[in-house]
């Protein structure tokens, strides 16, 4: 906004002292004003929803099934909770038996740009096909630009089942 | 960085002439006589503003149609940071622009300010008013709850009863048949995409002729010196908004927006009352009985806008001194009397007990999925005051969480724990419960239920659901009946009552059960009112 009047001399405008506060009132209130709006705008923006529901655990699949050092891709039904929803849908994992005891189960999508990627038997390794990002059976990345190993469900198991929980990503897992 | 700031400003002047032009807008003359009556103005542009704003936000998070606006609604109310907040602006906001666009009409009525050659000014003035109200009406719907609903309904009536137009307005409005899909995508899209870029083109033609015409003076203003719009003026402009905006903030944070439930097109109970504004209107139509009805719905509104929009053309006289303008005050007053008394009257004759008795959707509600027993529960642990030591939102209590106890312990230990605390956990300083068996058991199927996710969502039901339960369990209704799969089948099940019955029905049924259902086995009942209330209350509120 100008801060010069254009003529100093014409008889409405008033002492400079009185015309300086006025004009620090009018930028003051409109600053309040401005945060006011603004701040909770950014937060009902930014800051995520409180989480009351949760995504429930589901069952993968038999791990007595699971050959070990061979990557089994299973497809299960969960729900998701979409915004508002709670939606069912279809959803992929591949499970892997690293060693007698320890299974662990990746999300299918790539960790570089999310492309769904492949086991390939004859190089025993995960193969994404976008970029040619390149993953060792235990999700470590070999190759390309993929910037960090693939992401893994929490996994628990009961009885003979894998149980699926939220999927980690690496960096929120203690590496 | 002053020399910097200079020659940038040049350089921005020279390319696009706004530095001018802002220059040439605040250094505008206005009259001596200007001052706090004509604050108005600005602070309507101040909330359209303000409406354009929390209504984008909202539509970030809101799904335009019958299906989903009212869980999207809920969500927003209940798990988005400040949803609440920018819910409350928008409907606190809308009324309040109503208000000021109102007060901003009286003063230039009152001053005569419409006066040659400000006629066009007025008329878009009412044309801007006419647009606020239609915001009013169409917003109405978006929430998609009972109230939303039934209020459309009896809208999309009246525009059917319109002489002539009627059968194309409704058609336009897509109420046809019945308020469903269409309707909402058109109510909508006037809402979000028509009315806002229609407010602001106007508001820009209206400021413009008021800048074309200049601020109307008052007689006596000509032999006095002008004065500059900036900075006295815009000040008192930003204090009128400064005290609108912090009201309505305040407003917004304290007062609650409540959501009804959901639309319910067979809900034969409800009661259909539009927004205050309306209210006068609504009340209106009830002084006009069979075929003179039109003349309440659309004739005399029509004719009141049409009075208003010629308004500059019936009062051609000069300006005088607005104390000198009686004929214009005893209109306003006349006008005022007449539209409070509407109002009032309409309010007077809404039936309160019915508001009284709703609940608020605008909260969790998983306790609706309570069964009578667990709820009852809910209503004990209310009613002995379990929370004071054992809180359920969190917090330190002198006992333990009671949200983390359901995995360990079973109903029968927790009952002889309420009968002796000390007895079952040495150095308990817990009071026992003074509750007959079954009243200890219904508390302990209560608890079972808690888990630190739903705790809150659980405790936060109504008093009078918890009493009505209470009067349910109390009474071994679910020795017969069957609430949310808990209870016998020997009678029907009472989810989804409110369909089928109305409350005077029901409670006719409760005094002599055959009379009313021939062949019923159900034994007659006789209740304190109260308990007949808050029965009535939870067996009108059952889920389906």
């Amino acid at each position: 906004m100008p801060d010069n009047p254009p003529q100093m001399s014409s008889p409405g405008v008033q002492q400079p002292t009185r015309r300086n506060f006025s004009v620090a009132a009018i930028y003051g209130i409109w600053a309040a004003m401005l945060a006011a709006l603004g701040l909770p705008g950014a937060a009902y923006l930014l800051i995520p929803s409180r989480i009351r529901r949760k995504n429930d655990w589901v069952e993968a699949g038999d791990i007595t099934q699971l050959v070990p050092k061979v990557p089994l891709e299973v497809a299960f039904r969960r729900n998701r909770v979409d915004g508002w929803r709670v939606v069912s849908e279809k959803s992929t994992a591949w499970l892997v038996r690293l060693s007698s005891n320890d299974v662990v189960a990746y999300s299918p999508q790539c960790t570089h740009l999310g492309c769904a990627y492949h086991w390939d038997q004859r190089r025993t390794e995960f193969i994404c096909p976008c970029h040619n990002s390149v993953f060792s059976i235990d999700g470590s990345v070999l190759e390309g630009p993929a910037p960090r190993p693939l992401d893994r469900f929490q996994t628990k198991v009961e009885g003979n089942k894998l149980m699926l929980g939220p999927i980690q990503t690496s960096s929120s897992r203690t590496v | 960085m002053r020399k910097f700031l200079g020659e940038f400003n040049d350089w921005v002047d020279h390319r696009t002439g706004l530095p001018t032009a802002l220059r040439t807008f605040l250094y505008e003359d206005i009259p001596a006589s200007s001052g706090w009556h004509q604050v108005f103005g600005s602070v309507a542009i101040f909330l359209f503003l303000v409406q354009t704003f929390t209504g984008a936000l909202l539509a970030f998070n809101y799904a335009p149609t019958p299906g989903d606006a009212y869980n999207s609604l809920r969500y927003i109310l209940t798990e988005v940071t400040a949803g609440r907040l920018m819910r409350g602006l928008h409907h606190w906001g809308a009324s309040m622009m109503i208000v000021v666009v109102a007060l901003h009409m009286v003063q230039v009525f009152l001053y005569g300010a419409y006066k040659k050659p400000r006629e066009a000014t007025w008329m878009v003035g009412v044309v801007l008013f006419l647009l606020t109200l239609a915001y009013g009406l169409t917003g109405y719907l978006l929430p998609w709850d009972n109230r939303a609903y039934w209020g459309t309904v009896v809208t999309t009536r009246i525009a059917a009863q319109a002489p002539f137009l009627g059968a194309y307005l409704t058609r336009l409005l897509g109420g046809d048949e019945a308020i469903g899909v269409v309707t909402f995508a058109r109510f909508f899209g006037l809402h979000v995409l028509l009315l806002p870029p229609a407010t602001a083109l106007l508001i820009a033609i209206h400021v413009y002729l008021v800048r074309k015409h200049g601020v109307a003076p008052v007689p006596g203003d000509e032999s006095l010196p002008s004065k500059k719009f900036y900075p006295q003026q815009v000040l008192k402009d930003t204090i009128a908004i400064f005290v609108a905006f912090s009201v309505l903030f305040l407003m917004a944070v304290m007062v609650r927006v409540p959501l009804e439930q959901l639309a319910d097109p067979t809900d034969i109970n409800y009661i259909p009352r539009p927004e205050w504004y309306f209210l006068f209107l609504f009340q209106a139509l009830k002084f006009f009985k069979g075929p003179l009805e039109v003349i309440g719905s659309t004739v005399l509104p029509g004719l009141a806008v049409l009075l208003l929009i010629l308004v500059p053309f019936i009062d051609r006289s000069a300006m005088i001194k607005v104390t000198r303008r009686t004929f214009a005050a005893a209109a306003v007053v006349l006008a005022m009397v007449g539209w409070g008394g509407l109002t009032m009257a309409a309010v007077i004759t809404t039936p309160k007990e019915e508001a009284q008795l709703a609940i608020d959707y605008s909260e969790p509600t998983d306790w609706m999925q309570l069964s009578p027993e667990e709820l009852a529960g809910a209503g004990y642990f209310r009613a002995e005051n379990c929370a004071s030591c054992h809180p359920l939102t969190g917090g330190a209590g002198v006992g333990p969480d009671l949200t983390r106890t359901a995995t360990h312990r079973t109903a029968a230990w927790m009952i002889q724990h309420f009968k002796s605390p000390a007895g079952v956990r040495p150095g308990s300083s817990m009071p026992p419960i003074q509750l007959s068996d079954s009243q200890l058991n219904t508390l302990a199927a209560f608890l079972l239920k808690l888990s630190p996710e739903n705790a809150t969502a659980l405790i936060s039901s109504p008093d009078f659901e918890l009493q009505g339960a209470i009067v349910y369990q109390a009474q071994g209704c679910g020795d017969c009946h069957k609430v949310n799969r808990a209870g016998q089948d020997v009678g029907p099940s009472l989810n989804g009552l409110a369909k089928r019955r109305t409350r005077s029905w029901v409670q006719e049924h409760f005094a002599d059960p055959p009379k009313l259902s021939p062949g019923s086995i159900m034994p007659p009942y006789k209740f304190p009112p109260r308990d007949m209330d808050n029965l009535l209350a939870y067996l009108f509120t059952l889920p389906e």
